[in-house]
C-alpha cells in the first residue's frame, strides 16, 4: 500500500532532477535530489526492517513527502514545478487518512471490506499525479511556445521601435530645417513686399521731398520780398511776410519728418523684427502704411484706382506693440483690399466705384480697453467656400507666383500669437470684406 | 484768371498761393482748390463758365487725375472750354500718352517749376 508513496517521492525526485538539469539551478539541487531519490530507495528498504506495521511505514513515508514538498515549494527555484509538487497532495492526504483509519479499526470487521477502497483511492491519487504532470507538461510546452512567439514579437517590436525611433529623429531633422526655411520664408516675403511697394515709396518719400524744396525756394523769393518792404518802410507787409516765412520753415519741418518717418519705416519693415513692443501710434502707421499700399499698387498698375477713406480715431492710446510687425499685418490687409477691389473693378469696369476704409477706434471689452482697426473694401469678397482656409500658410487665390500665400498666415502669428489679439472677417462674395483686428491696450 | 488746382496734398494750397502772391495781389491770377476729382467737379458744376485753366495731379485716391479729365471733357464742353493741364510724379511715356488722349492741353512733372508755369500762363 505505502509502495506508491516511495515510487512518487523517488520519481518527483528524479523528475526534478532531470528537469533543472539545463538550468542555473542544477549544480545547486543536481547532488540534494539525487540523494532525496537514493534516500528513499534506501528508506523504502529500512523502513520495511525497521517498521513492522505497513500502516505506520504508510503515514510516516507520506509525512516524508509531505515535507519535502513542503520543502520544495519554498524555494522560488521549483517555482516552476508548483503543478507537480502541488499534485502530490492528494496522494499523502489518502495515505495518510487511509493508513490511519486502518489502524484505528484494525481490529474491527468491516474494515476489510474497505481495503479496496482505499487502494483505489491511493491509486487514483498517484495517478492523479501523473495525469496533472501531463497537463502541466502540455501547458508547459504551450508557455514554452507562448513565450518563444512573445521572444519573436520582442524582436520585432524592438525592430520597429528603432525604425520609429528612426524615423522620429529625421523628422525632427526635418522639422528643424522648416523652421529654418519658415524663417528665411518670412525674411523674404517683407523684402518682397517691399520690392512690390518700391514704386510707392518712391512716390511717398517724393513727395515730401517736393514740398520741402518748394517751400524753401519760395522762402528764398520771400524774404527778398521781405527785404524790398522793409526798404520800403512797410513793415506791416514786412511782418506778414515774415510770419508766411515762419509757416514755411514749420512745412518744411513737417514735411523733412514725413519723409523722415517713411525711410525708416522702410528700413525697420525689411529688417528682422526685434520683438520689441514699444508704446506706439496705430493711426500713424494704419495711415502710413495705407498710402504706401495704394501708391505701391498705382506704381505697378496705372489701370488701378481706389477712393480711401481714413477714419482715425484721434483719442486712440498708444498701444504696446512690435511696430514693424502691425505694420506689416496692416500693410498686407492694405493691399489685399485693394487687390480685391481691383478684381472686382476688372470684371465690373465702369459703374464701380472701388472704395477701401480705415478706421480705428477704441472699444471696451471684458478683457478691458482694446483698439479696434478696421480695414474695409467693397471688392470682390471671400466665397464661403473658402472662408477657413485664408489664414492657412501657402494658401492664396492668386495666380501662381503672385502671391505667397503666407501674408495672412504671417498677419495671424503676429497678431494673435505675438501680441494676444484677435482678427475676426465679415465678407460676402461679391460685396466686399472687413477685416477687424483688436489689439489690447496695456 | 480763375485757375483750379486739384491735388490730394492740402499743402499744395499755401505753395501756390506764395508762389503767386505777387500775381494775387495784383489780382492776375485767382486760385481756387479741390482735394480730389470729385470736390473739382462739384465746384465746376457751378464755376465752369469762370474757371480759365484747371491744374490736376494724376495720382489721386479715389477718381484719378485721368478720369476727371474725361468728365470735363464730357461734361464741359462748351466753348471756350477749360484749359487742362496735368501734373505727375511719374513722367512716364503711358502716363503722357494716356493724357493726351484724353484731351489735356499740357502735362507737367512733380516737382513743379513755378517759372515754367508762370511762362505757360502768359500764352494764354
Amino acid at each position: 500500500m505505502h509502495f506508491f508513496t516511495y515510487l512518487a517521492l523517488f520519481l518527483l525526485a528524479m523528475r526534478l532532477r532531470k528537469s533543472i538539469k539545463l538550468t542555473p539551478a542544477a549544480s545547486k539541487w543536481n547532488m540534494a535530489l539525487y540523494g532525496v531519490a537514493l534516500g528513499t530507495v534506501g528508506l523504502f528498504f529500512l523502513l520495511d526492517d525497521f517498521i513492522p506495521s505497513d500502516e505506520v511505514n504508510g503515514i510516516v513515508i507520506a509525512l516524508v513527502l509531505l515535507g519535502v514538498v513542503q520543502f520544495l515549494k519554498r524555494e522560488p527555484d521549483f517555482e516552476r514545478f508548483r503543478v507537480l509538487i502541488n499534485a502530490h497532495y492528494p496522494l499523502i492526504v489518502v495515505a495518510v487518512v487511509a493508513n490511519a483509519v486502518e489502524l484505528a479499526t484494525q481490529n474491527f470487521e468491516f474494515s476489510h471490506n474497505y481495503d479496496n477502497y482505499w487502494q483505489t483511492a491511493q491509486l487514483v491519487a498517484f495517478g492523479w499525479i501523473f495525469l496533472r504532470v501531463a497537463t502541466s507538461k502540455k501547458q508547459q510546452s504551450e508557455l514554452k511556445r507562448i513565450s518563444e512567439r512573445k521572444d519573436e514579437l520582442e524582436i520585432l517590436v524592438a525592430a520597429r521601435t528603432a525604425e520609429i525611433t528612426q524615423q522620429r529623429n529625421e523628422l525632427q531633422e526635418t522639422v528643424k530645417e522648416l523652421q529654418a526655411t519658415q524663417a528665411q520664408l518670412i525674411q523674404q516675403e517683407k523684402l518682397a513686399s517691399l520690392g512690390e511697394l518700391t514704386a510707392g515709396i518712391a512716390h511717398e518719400i517724393q513727395n515730401p521731398l517736393n514740398f520741402v524744396n518748394n517751400f524753401s525756394e519760395v522762402s528764398m523769393e520771400l524774404i527778398d520780398e521781405m527785404e524790398e518792404e522793409m526798404a520800403k518802410g512797410d513793415i506791416e507787409e514786412a511782418n506778414a511776410i515774415a510770419a508766411d516765412i515762419k509757416q514755411n520753415l514749420e512745412k518744411i519741418r513737417h514735411h523733412g519728418k514725413r519723409a523722415d518717418g517713411i525711410v525708416k519705416g522702410m528700413l525697420q519693415h525689411s529688417r528682422a523684427s526685434s520683438n520689441v513692443k514699444e508704446p506706439t501710434n496705430l493711426n500713424t502707421i494704419a495711415d502710413e502704411y495705407f498710402r504706401l499700399a495704394y501708391h505701391g499698387l498705382r506704381a505697378k498698375d496705372k489701370s488701378f484706382n481706389a477712393e480711401l477713406v481714413s477714419n482715425l480715431d484721434p483719442n486712440l492710446p498708444s498701444i504696446n506693440m512690435v511696430s514693424q510687425d502691425v505694420g506689416r499685418v496692416l500693410l498686407n490687409m492694405f493691399t489685399n483690399a485693394f487687390y480685391a477691389v481691383h478684381q472686382k473693378q476688372k470684371i465690373i469696369g465702369g459703374d464701380f466705384k472701388p472704395r477701401v476704409e480705415v478706421s480705428t477706434r477704441t472699444i471696451v471689452t471684458p478683457k478691458g480697453q482694446e483698439a479696434e482697426i478696421m480695414i474695409k473694401d467693397n471688392g470682390s469678397g471671400i466665397p464661403d467656400a473658402i472662408k477657413d482656409k485664408i489664414m492657412q500658410p501657402f494658401f492664396t487665390t492668386k495666380p501662381a507666383g503672385e502671391g505667397t500665400g503666407l501674408g495672412l498666415s504671417l498677419s495671424y502669428d503676429i497678431i494673435v500669437k505675438a501680441h494676444k489679439g484677435h482678427i475676426n472677417i465679415n465678407s460676402k462674395e461679391g460685396e466686399g470684406s472687413e477685416f477687424i483686428i483688436t489689439l489690447p491696450i496695456a | 484768371m480763375k485757375i483750379l488746382v486739384v491735388d490730394d496734398e492740402a499743402d499744395v494750397q499755401p505753395l501756390f498761393l506764395q508762389r503767386f502772391r505777387k500775381e494775387i495781389r495784383n489780382h492776375e491770377v485767382e486760385f481756387d482748390f479741390a482735394q480730389s476729382g470729385e470736390e473739382a467737379l462739384d465746384y465746376l458744376k457751378d464755376k465752369h463758365s469762370e474757371v480759365v485753366l484747371i491744374l490736376s495731379d494724376i495720382n489721386m485716391p479715389g477718381m484719378s487725375g485721368i478720369e476727371l479729365l474725361t468728365h470735363i471733357r464730357e461734361d464741359f464742353p462748351t466753348p471756350p472750354p477749360p484749359v487742362v493741364m496735368m501734373i505727375t510724379a511719374y513722367g512716364d511715356d503711358e502716363n503722357y500718352k494716356q493724357a493726351m488722349d484724353k484731351g489735356a492741353d499740357d502735362f507737367l512733372t512733380k516737382p513743379l517749376d513755378f517759372n515754367l508755369l508762370k511762362e505757360k500762363l502768359k500764352t494764354l
